[in-house]
């Protein structure tokens, strides 16, 4: 069978984790990743981002299926709780809040731009290598590096769970299909009321 | 596909505990599965043939034959 276009956008989530490496800038382009599932809920009432256009759903299953890096065991009973799920999605927004409020200070001037990418929400790894930001407003900078944080940071839960369990294990706690699956449920409940 | 690969039983999804991710409908090789408004997988029983790709793929583990 003839593959669609969409098939390829694991190529797209690889390429984007690598150019955060030469200029972190491009991590802006991360919110595409945001944005277009929660548009495609709210407007569409379905899951068809995480379905057909996820490319790190895709990226999973190549790296765990095709390449072999999966035990494909069943994941933990407590990792796809209810609790587990929601209370990962808020924790996710908090930090992501956190992430935002950061950025604010450093708009407005109260403080510096931290040239640090923070891994695991702890772990801070000096990351000023990748450009020249004359010309760019730190503020806008300080978001690249957060959003970027938050980007590589899931990446590695997903691949670290992706080994461990099945491929795409990550898919059973990500944020966003939480989230847009809490959307189609409530916007298709209100349509059927 | 092969005729060693279809039984007689069916697939079935616990919705409640399922997690609309696709990856189910995507590797389904007859097209039995799709996802219902965001929300579960749905199971044709008469496209499926009880392969039983679905249940290995499925990362929640909410898929029995």
């Amino acid at each position: 069978m003839k593959k669609k276009w969409y098939q390829y956008l694991w190529i797209a989530s690889s390429v984007y984790l690598l150019l955060g490496f030469f200029n972190i800038i491009f991590s802006w382009l991360g919110l595409l990743c945001f944005l277009t599932p929660l548009v495609i809920s709210i407007v569409k009432g379905s899951k068809s981002y995480c379905n057909k256009y996820c490319g790190r759903g895709q990226l999973l299953h190549i790296l765990g299926n095709q390449c072999g890096l999966s035990r494909k065991t069943d994941i933990p009973a407590f990792l796809r709780s209810k609790w587990f799920r929601y209370g990962f999605l808020v924790f996710f927004l908090t930090m992501f809040v956190s992430m935002i409020i950061t950025t604010y200070f450093v708009f407005s001037g109260k403080n510096s731009l931290k040239e640090v990418v923070t891994l695991l929400w702890s772990i801070k790894i000096p990351w000023q290598w990748t450009f020249d930001f004359n010309g760019i407003h730190p503020g806008f900078v300080q978001f690249a590096y957060g959003f970027y944080s938050v980007m590589l940071t899931s990446t590695l839960l997903a691949i670290l769970t992706m080994i461990l369990f099945k491929p795409r294990s990550w898919c059973v706690y990500c944020p966003m299909g939480t989230m847009t699956q809490l959307i189609c449920k409530t916007k298709n409940k209100a349509i059927s009321e | 596909m092969s005729n060693s690969k279809i039984s007689s039983k069916k697939a079935s999804v616990r919705k409640d505990e399922c997690v609309a991710c696709g990856s189910c409908a995507l590797q389904c090789q007859n097209r039995a599965i799709h996802i219902m408004n965001g929300q579960f997988a749905v199971i044709d029983a008469e496209r499926c043939i009880g392969c039983g790709t679905c249940v290995m793929i499925c990362p929640a583990s909410v898929i029995h034959i």
